[in-house]
């Protein structure tokens, strides 16, 4: 079998194969990846809404409190079963949710999504480790 | 018709896995057998076709003139349009690979009139395929590179740089990704340049508008998993690791538009050795592109020459058949008796 600049195809190839093989090569030997176990808040069982929609929704509903709350003026959330919620993030929330790094961090991080709650909110007491 | 066929196809691919991995929970199968079979053949297919084309013997040099090629020392030579070293061909393949300068230098025929109103056929530049084709290319680029988020544990810095940066417009929750709307923009702006451009539009196969619209079935359905069904994203990890890593396991509630995804994409993989998608590997052995305009420099010995052949010289030609020539009456430099 005769290549004609086999030399620089095979090195374009291993390049583009090791491109490609990088994300197997360093996920090897690793263990099993399992998703974040989280620190739920021990003295309350529900949160404003229900555990799966606050799993799906979260992050919307966290930006439609910051519009409700500082351009609408609208402090008061009603719930889908009909309880009232203050909106806000500090008094609210992170009453229960007290700790950043164990709980929002723990998939943030896997799933490298940074928000930008803490440009404006002073950050809970998980963060400064 | 060629459209509406490819369109029909993307959308039993669709149906495919909403109902082997919907309806009949075929997960495992969804999740891991074709993705990773898909991801084979990918690569065995990439290669083959290299090695294939690597066999062909290199033709001679193809100096397409884009620009004055290296003569007299007193005229400038344009060295990454017409290049005559190695280094300077290096450059024109990376300006090439990296910028589209084929494309950019693309016309179009147009009837023009001058004052008189008498017609004049002239060539205008045409840059919308490059504006395209570079929307495309890099919002493609972007996304494929901000997924391996997703498949790397813990997500290392550049990525996660790169995801932050490409958010960074912080438009809604989950944010809108620069590179998601230039990708969609992208590849819709080149079906509909097929669309309506009457002379693409006769040129366009099945084979043109198929991958247009399974990549855009890959783009929207991504789009649908990120910004509407917001689908859970730590399940996900968790298969795409487990695939890394060879462990099957299918995590619950994991949307069924995460499998369409996903088939979309292994159709992709696998199509892309078999097309005309494997310009992604065939851009770097362009002929008339990755050799330089070094003919009147080097001698070229055409590799399909039978060494066994010698070089028969006119001279030695005469001295073979200057009997029978001379019989036949034909011009001769030496005469027989000349000869002897």
């Amino acid at each position: 079998m005769k290549l004609y600049n086999g030399g620089k195809i095979i090195t374009g190839l291993v390049i583009f194969l090791g491109l490609f093989l990088t994300p197997l090569a360093y996920n090897a030997g690793k263990a099993a990846y399992s998703q974040p176990k989280l620190k739920l808040p021990v003295n309350e069982k529900e949160c404003v809404e229900s555990k799966e929609y606050m799993r799906k929704n979260h992050m919307q509903l966290l930006d439609q409190w910051r519009d409700w709350a500082l351009r609408d003026g609208k402090r008061v959330y009603v719930n889908s079963k009909g309880k009232e919620f203050e909106i806000s993030l500090q008094k609210t929330c992170m009453k229960c949710h007290t700790n950043k790094a164990e709980f929002c961090d723990k998939c943030h991080n896997d799933a490298s999504v940074s928000p930008y709650c803490w440009d404006c909110h002073i950050q809970p007491e998980g963060l400064k480790k | 018709m060629k459209a509406i066929f490819s369109l029909l196809l993307v959308l039993a691919l669709v149906v495919i896995a909403t109902v082997g991995a919907g309806a009949a929970k075929m997960q495992t199968i969804f999740a891991y057998c074709i993705p990773g079979t898909a991801f084979i053949l990918f690569m065995v297919g990439f290669v083959c076709k290299i090695v294939s084309w690597a066999k062909r013997p290199v033709p001679f040099r193809i100096p397409t003139t884009g620009g004055q090629q290296q003569t007299l020392s007193w005229i400038a030579q344009n060295k990454w349009d017409n290049p005559s070293t190695g280094p300077q061909t290096f450059v024109r393949m990376v300006l090439e690979v990296l910028t589209f300068r084929s494309l950019f230098r693309n016309t179009k025929l147009v009837l023009r009139h001058d004052d008189g109103k008498n017609p004049i056929v002239a060539y205008v530049s045409a840059k919308w395929l490059w504006l395209f084709a570079i929307l495309f290319h890099y919002g493609f680029l972007i996304v494929v590179i901000r997924h391996m988020r997703l498949f790397m544990q813990p997500v290392p810095m550049p990525i996660a740089f790169l995801d932050q940066a490409d958010g960074i417009l912080q438009i809604l929750a989950p944010t809108i990704y620069i590179s998601d709307v230039l990708l969609l923009s992208g590849a819709t702006l080149l079906l509909l340049r097929r669309f309506f451009d009457a002379k693409v539009r006769y040129i366009s196969l099945v084979n043109d508008y198929f991958p247009l619209f399974l990549i855009l079935g890959v783009i929207l359905s991504g789009m649908y998993m990120r910004y509407i069904a917001k689908v859970d994203i730590m399940a996900i990890k968790e298969v795409i690791l487990g695939l890394l890593t060879l462990n099957y396991t299918v995590p619950a509630n994991i949307d069924t538009s995460f499998f369409v995804h996903l088939f979309l994409v292994s159709t992709l993989l696998v199509y892309i050795p078999f097309s005309k998608l494997m310009h992604m590997g065939g851009v770097f052995l362009s002929p008339t592109r990755n050799m330089p305009n070094d003919t009147r420099i080097n001698h070229y010995v055409n590799p399909w020459n039978n060494p066994a052949v010698k070089p028969h010289s006119y001279e030695s030609y005469e001295d073979e058949f200057r009997g029978p020539m001379f019989e036949a009456g034909l011009p001769l430099e030496k005469n027989p008796e000349e000869a002897a």
